[in-house]
């Protein structure tokens, strides 16, 4: 059973696409950042990535950098993410870890299956982890029903396309701008021509889209073609101009509106 | 040609390629692909092209070409016999890839990559830099090949390598001094690999040493490989024979694979890989990443790094801003884990006493990277003639090194460590130091003097 799936396919029932919020555990702190997730939950977020401070993310852009810094320094870790994931399924939204690798690898791959599952995990997201090098966490992953998240990207081919969306489970994030996280102007084409490729490789699972979205205008432009949209910097941004917990809520309630417009309806 | 008859794979001129890594870059279980997928097919498109352009006979005749009339290769290989005399007796030759333009072995690969540019049509390249030699030599080429360059360098390393700063700039290189995380060459990759996803259509990065994903670490050591290749065929038409051990500073490990693979098939040579041992490696002040590190994964690839409990880089330390890295080349792990090479690491206070040495002895200022491998020859001279291993017949053992570069733009750093020009406020590290006591015979005549007076009493 996919607990990220299912809750896709719920939204998806109630004509609209799912909001996945991220936000890193630990920034400001251990606890505020989970208040933070919460808030995410309660203004509408239907998935919640539960970001896992990392010393050297080389996929993000200068706003996450700077929070997970933060975390970093203070010496939180997955164990601390395991937490967040447990606040975050009693709040009763979907929680994915997202991690870059080796923080898992450390931990031991086994034992961080294991305990996600424990903690009502659906999964975890591996934005530097490709399915060649992951056979190790698919075995594990398989073992404790665990969602695989990988990654595609506007330059992946059409073969990357198939081989990474039959390695996922739970959904396949679309990657949809060539580049680092961070919030953009526009929403490019490249997004809805990736989602479209991928859904031809793989036509029965769901597509996520990640990197950009920060308002609800953009929410309802992309979700007029995906099944979840992804909103990471601009939740972290939130924090970082200290809006804490309810400015997070409130940008969740934002963007949970944007994702239930009808594709095309106007602003 | 030398009368005298080597005894062993004298046929070899070039040894072959050797059976690692397999097709997805992996050095047993070393090596690999831990990139975000938006760079997959930039990686692929380099090995592609890699393949096709390391056996295309106008490549080979270019880099040929280039190696000889712009690098000046081959380096010539020197024997120090007045350094020698502190290394236990055994005798060391040093291969001289300080001679090289720009000042290092870091030309070899760039030259080799700004070709592979060309050929798949990009006008851009990006680099990462810890000393500025890499950026130096990028920037170098370049300027020769009409590309345009931007080069990230920790904030902390542009302040101690402002020479090298310089030098780029003059060479038309953009220089981005990066401030996030511990501003050194760790994060300038970082920022390097976020400026690749974000240009790839581009921009080709230009990796400076055997590290990162696939095809890197492979496709460096075979352009840095022309550094043992050379000194295996001098060292043999020269004395008859192989050395008994090859030595070379570890930091990403480029000079010391470069060196290294000629010689791996031949089992009775010894490779020593020398580490930054910085403080000392249970200081937890060093950048020993072999030595004090274990396995996992960094700037992608899986490899040794120095980690805490929760997989976070840990900052490494060392005085030569080369070697202050806290990962390794796969390629490194695996001789490690295969027991083909061993790993030792040098201190600060060794490596500046054998920079020392050198310069006095040999009129050879090295850089301070390039000083660990001498200071590991001194200790592994000593432990072979004191076992009487290594020569054979009698002979004092053979060391072969890898001085990697030249110390121009380490002359602040070591006039700081030996308090060269500041008579107020002296205090000079070990190697010039009269309140310490020299490695034994580490300066021969008694006449250790303090940095201050240095070429003034003697």
């Amino acid at each position: 059973m996919s607990l990220l799936a299912d809750r896709i396919a719920a939204a998806r029932a109630e004509g609209r696409s799912a909001l996945v919020a991220y936000l890193p555990v630990g920034y400001p702190d251990v606890e505020a950042s989970i208040a933070a997730m919460v808030a995410a939950v309660e203004g509408g977020a239907d998935v919640v990535e539960v970001g896992v401070p990392y010393s050297d993310p080389g996929m993000d852009g200068p706003v996450i950098q700077q929070a997970v810094d933060v975390a970093v320094r203070a010496g939180v870790g997955l164990r601390d993410a395991l937490r967040a994931v447990e606040a975050v399924a009693a709040a009763g939204a979907v929680p994915v870890v997202m991690s870059y690798w080796n923080p898992v690898e450390r931990y031991g791959v086994e034992r961080f299956a294991t305990d996600l599952a424990a903690a009502g995990g659906a999964g975890a997201i591996t934005p530097d982890l490709i399915p060649e090098e992951a056979g190790e966490w698919l075995a594990a992953a398989e073992r404790a029903d665990l969602d695989r998240v990988f990654l595609v990207a506007p330059s992946s081919t059409d073969a990357r396309l198939v081989s990474t969306t039959a390695a996922c489970r739970g959904f396949v994030y679309a990657a949809s701008t060539m580049g680092v996280t961070g919030t953009r102007a526009t929403v490019s084409d490249a997004a809805e021509q990736l989602v479209a490729r991928t859904r031809a490789a793989a036509p029965d699972l769901a597509v996520c889209v990640g990197l950009g979205v920060s308002d609800a205008d953009q929410a309802a432009e992309v979700a007029a073609f995906a099944d979840g949209v992804i909103v990471g910097s601009a939740f972290v941004r939130t924090l970082l101009d200290g809006r804490g917990a309810d400015g997070v809520r409130a940008l969740a309630a934002e963007l949970a509106e944007g994702v239930r417009r009808r594709a095309g309806a106007p602003a | 040609m030398t009368t005298t008859t080597p005894p062993q794979r004298e046929d070899q001129l070039l040894p072959a390629r050797p059976g690692w890594p397999d097709e997805a870059g992996h050095f047993g279980v070393f090596g690999g692909r831990f990139v975000p997928e938006a760079l997959i097919a930039a990686l692929d498109e380099l090995t592609e092209a890699y393949e096709a352009m390391r056996v295309d006979p106008a490549f080979l005749e270019e880099f040929a070409r280039l190696q000889r009339d712009y690098t000046g290769r081959p380096s010539p290989i020197t024997e120090v016999p007045r350094f020698a005399a502190h290394a236990g007796g055994a005798r060391v030759l040093l291969k001289r890839e300080d001679l090289n333009h720009t000042g290092s072995h870091k030309i070899n690969n760039v030259l080799g990559q700004a070709l592979l540019t060309k050929r798949i049509g990009k006008t851009r390249v990006i680099a990462e830099t810890g000393a500025g030699q890499h950026g130096v030599a990028t920037a170098t080429a370049a300027a020769l090949m009409g590309l345009s360059c931007t080069v990230y360098m920790g904030e902390e390393d542009t302040r101690r390598q402002a020479l090298n700063v310089a030098r780029m700039r003059l060479l038309g290189a953009e220089v981005i001094p990066v401030t996030t995380g511990s501003r050194t060459l760790k994060d300038a990759i970082n920022e390097a690999f976020r400026d690749w996803v974000t240009n790839v259509e581009t921009t080709n990065y230009v990796f400076g040493t055997v590290a990162g994903p696939h095809p890197f670490p492979a496709m460096v050591r075979d352009f840095q490989r022309v550094i043992g290749d050379e000194a295996r065929a001098q060292v043999l038409e020269r004395e008859g024979r192989l050395p008994d051990a090859v030595l070379a500073c570890v930091g990403g490990g480029s000079n010391a694979i470069g060196i290294f693979t000629a010689f791996v098939p031949d089992e009775g040579v010894r490779l020593v890989g020398l580490e930054a041992g910085g403080d000392g490696v249970d200081t937890g002040r060093h950048a020993a990443t072999i030595t004090g590190g274990s396995p996992g994964v960094l700037h992608g690839a899986r490899s040794f790094l120095l980690q805490d409990d929760n997989g976070q880089t840990i900052e490494s330390h060392s005085i030569s801003a080369g070697l202050d890295y806290p990962g390794v080349g796969p390629e490194h792990s695996y001789l490690h884990s295969i027991g083909r090479a061993e790993y030792r690491p040098v201190t600060d206070a060794e490596a500046m006493e054998a920079f020392a040495l050198l310069c006095r002895t040999e009129g050879i200022i090295p850089a301070i990277e390039s000083a660990h491998a001498l200071a590991g020859a001194m200790t592994l001279g000593e432990e072979l003639v004191a076992r009487g291993a290594g020569g054979r017949g009698g002979e004092p053992p053979l060391l072969l090194v890898s001085l990697s570069g030249r110390g121009d733009k380490d002359v602040e750093t070591a006039s700081r460590w030996f308090g060269l020009g500041d008579r107020e406020d002296v205090d000079p590290g070990p190697g010039l130091d009269t309140d310490q006591q020299p490695t034994e015979g580490a300066i021969s005549n008694d006449e250790a003097v303090a940095g201050q007076d240095a070429g003034e009493t003697s």
